[in-house]
């Protein structure tokens, strides 16, 4: 057998296994934000679908797989039909190349972090595609916006990620974590560290950042005309965007697996939860943004704090390490 | 419609997540920005009006109930108050603070309503149901004193239908008490928000001359600066007796008007507490005009609503119904502003502005 083949088919289980633990975390989440969105509105949550409603999410999948879908009148509809898999694919993406133990991801090479970094901002042209292909005025704002909204939120994104690579002297995902062994990267860049989890939650389209579908001037945005499994798969694609900004977080920032006792892989998962809890709590404390506010904040703040900080580390790098 | 200008028309409602009831805005948009609008209201109209006209004096009252059905006891006074001032009827001490302690308990109830749905606007909904929360201890109370929670019908000419069970006025206050730590949780959540300041700050502003010329009332008013308030500029039922703040603005802004109503959350509480502690024994009915047969005349009489001023003119031939109903309402006028306000703002504040309004359909459309 080739090498090829053979890497093909290592990358296939690997991914298989990869997605169905994203699957599990994705309906996992989803219990969990229904049940801590309870919480903090003083409400119960789900309670009668098996224990506490924890197979809520269940029930209303097997609901949403047996609901028609409609095709608007008027639709593009090729592209209406392929936009759910266009925006939830590229997000499952990431977990490719997670190292979720010492040498163990699913894809692991030496530029891991552009795949990681790169693959996400594609679910773009799901959104885009969907809002443009439902023929409603409603989902044709949210398109533009989220459009409008994408560099604003990767270029910092990416050079948060970029002092983390410099600091790292590596571009692989797996060497960034075990360089993280003494210190987690979030001591030496803070301000990395918010300005990425930030970006993380706007491309995820949450809370304060969730424009996209913003229910009180959109009524559901760019997935307005969509039904069944196909608003499901949107729905998925937020949750995944969300897990993977936050794992992307754990281990460009956190240390990824690092950790004294416990398991590797459950220090991850620890990190994981709590960023994710916190972006619970904001998302169902806070209010959202305008467009023109948060495109201000993210490109006279965020961006040139961001080059700021990529600009001090590289001249610190090179101080420490007698360059100037 | 896609015009050369590039601007394209948007139906905003009746079937709308946040028009708060059946309005429809025509939004000319040119991207985000909204170019002009064009508002059209109707849809929740029944005749009200009319129907009084083939009712006798307290049958209409099961009407107005409906008309603001946030705010129903105010409606129920405003309505018997008119007739009362027709029929020359005078009000038991009692009933007259019952009277009091109800508006004031509706208007909490209100305006809990409309900083939830202020919430629900700028994308949290967290805030919405704590103050739901609230709202369904004030119903338990009109509950437990009407026997219903939504259209009371509580108030008859020349007083009260039936005086308040025993142990209310404890259930009443332990609420207060509650009640005044959960406004500051508002506060922190929604108002004072960094998120809502920047959102809500500077937009749909309203200045004193528009808000005059339109006729507006209530914390829209209010907003701008003009501390017109009919409890205090002229006084009806027992308000005079009692100690409260009229908030104002000064930059008539949408979060000045939702701060405002924040403050007369509390301004009714200190209120309802003055009344339940100095309210008189005695009857709460005069027992004798409950079912009464106005001479021939007019009258109006105007209250403070959650909303502004909330107006009854009854017009009496001499008999057993009213010749001509008309109700002067608040959220119609303030409402009307609504076009004036939209124009230039980008569209996700469109939602922000009409619920700064607080109309409610019932009561626009009639």
């Amino acid at each position: 057998m080739s090498t090829y083949a053979d890497a093909a088919l290592r990358g296939f289980i690997a991914a298989l296994g990869g997605f169905t633990f994203v699957g599990i975390g994705l309906v996992a989440l989803n219990v969990i934000e229904r049940k801590t969105g309870g919480r903090i509105q003083s409400r119960h949550g789900p309670l009668h679908v098996g224990w506490h409603g924890t197979l809520q999410t269940f029930a209303d999948l097997l609901k949403l797989l047996q609901k028609e879908y409609i095709i608007p009148r008027g639709a593009d509809r090729i592209l209406f039909q392929i936009a759910p898999f266009l925006s939830l694919v590229p997000v499952l993406l990431v977990f490719l190349v997670v190292p979720i133990s010492p040498g163990i991801a699913a894809l692991d090479f030496n530029a891991s972090i552009l795949i990681a970094l790169v693959f996400p901002p594609l679910a773009i042209f799901g959104i885009m595609a969907a809002g443009w292909s439902s023929n409603s005025r409603y989902s044709l704002i949210a398109s533009l916006r989220s459009a409008g909204q994408l560099f604003a939120y990767e270029i910092p994104r990416a050079l948060a990620a970029l002092s983390v690579m410099m600091m790292a002297g590596s571009l692989s995902l797996s060497g960034i974590v075990e360089r993280q062994a003494a210190v987690w990267f979030i001591a030496a860049q803070p301000i990395a560290f918010l300005i990425f989890w930030f970006a993380s939650m706007a491309e995820a389209n949450r809370v304060p950042f969730d424009l996209t579908w913003a229910e009180s001037e959109l009524v559901s945005g760019f997935f307005t005309e969509y039904t069944g499994m196909r608003w499901a798969m949107f729905f998925l694609g937020e949750y995944g965007a969300l897990i993977g900004g936050s794992v992307l977080t754990a281990v460009l920032f956190l240390g990824g697996w690092q950790g004294p006792f416990l398991p590797p892989v459950l220090w991850l998962l620890i990190k994981v939860i709590v960023l994710v809890m916190l972006s619970l709590w904001v998302r169902w404390t806070w209010p959202r943004f305008r467009i023109d506010q948060w495109l201000a904040f993210s490109w006279k703040v965020l961006t040139p704090i961001a080059v700021a900080n990529v600009l001090v580390t590289g001249a610190l790098l090179l101080y420490l390490r007698g360059g100037l | 419609m896609v015009t050369n200008r590039q601007e394209f028309l948007i139906n905003m409602g009746p079937q709308h997540p946040s028009t708060h009831g059946v309005f429809r805005l025509v939004l000319d948009l040119d991207g985000e920005t909204v170019v002009s609008a064009e508002p059209e209201i109707g849809f929740l109209h029944r005749g009200m009006e009319k129907i009084s006209e083939n009712r006798t004096y307290e049958q209409v009252l099961p009407l107005t109930d409906r008309l603001d059905y946030l705010n129903s006891m105010g409606n129920n006074i405003a309505y018997t108050m008119a007739v009362e001032k027709l029929a020359g009827i005078e009000v038991p001490e009692r009933a007259l603070y019952i009277r009091v302690i109800m508006a004031e308990l509706n208007r909490i109830a209100s305006h809990l309503i409309s900083i939830g749905t202020q919430g629900l606007e700028v994308g949290t909904y967290t805030v919405f149901l704590h103050c739901f929360r609230e709202r369904e201890r004030i119903l338990d109370l009109f509950e437990m004193a009407s026997g219903a929670r939504l259209t009371y019908s509580y108030f008859r000419f020349g007083g009260v239908s039936r005086d308040l069970p025993d142990g209310w006025a404890d259930e009443a206050r332990a609420f207060l008490d509650l009640f005044l730590e959960r406004v500051d949780e508002y506060e922190t959540l929604l108002i004072q928000n960094p998120i809502y300041l920047k959102r809500a700050r500077d937009i749909g502003v309203i200045t004193r001359e528009l808000a005059l010329s339109y006729g507006a009332s209530g914390p829209v008013l209010r907003s701008t600066g003009i501390p017109w308030d009919l409890r205090k500029t002229d006084p009806y039922l027992v308000y005079d007796r009692f100690d409260f703040d009229i908030p104002v603005g000064e930059h008539g802004d949408v979060w000045e008007r939702s701060w405002i109503r924040l403050e007369e959350m509390r301004q009714s509480v200190a209120i309802i507490r003055q009344a339940l502690d100095t309210m008189p024994e005695g009857p709460v009915q005069d027992g004798y005009s409950r079912y009464v047969v106005p001479p021939a005349g007019y009258a109006y009489v105007a209250v403070e609503s959650p909303r502004g001023e909330l107006g009854f003119f009854v017009v009496s031939d001499g008999g057993a119904k009213p010749f001509r109903l008309k109700v002067r309402s608040p959220a119609f006028v303030n409402l009307s502003l609504v076009s004036e306000l939209v124009s230039g703002v980008k569209i996700a504040d469109v939602p922000l502005i009409i619920g700064s309004l607080d109309p409610v359909f019932g009561e626009v459309d009639r």
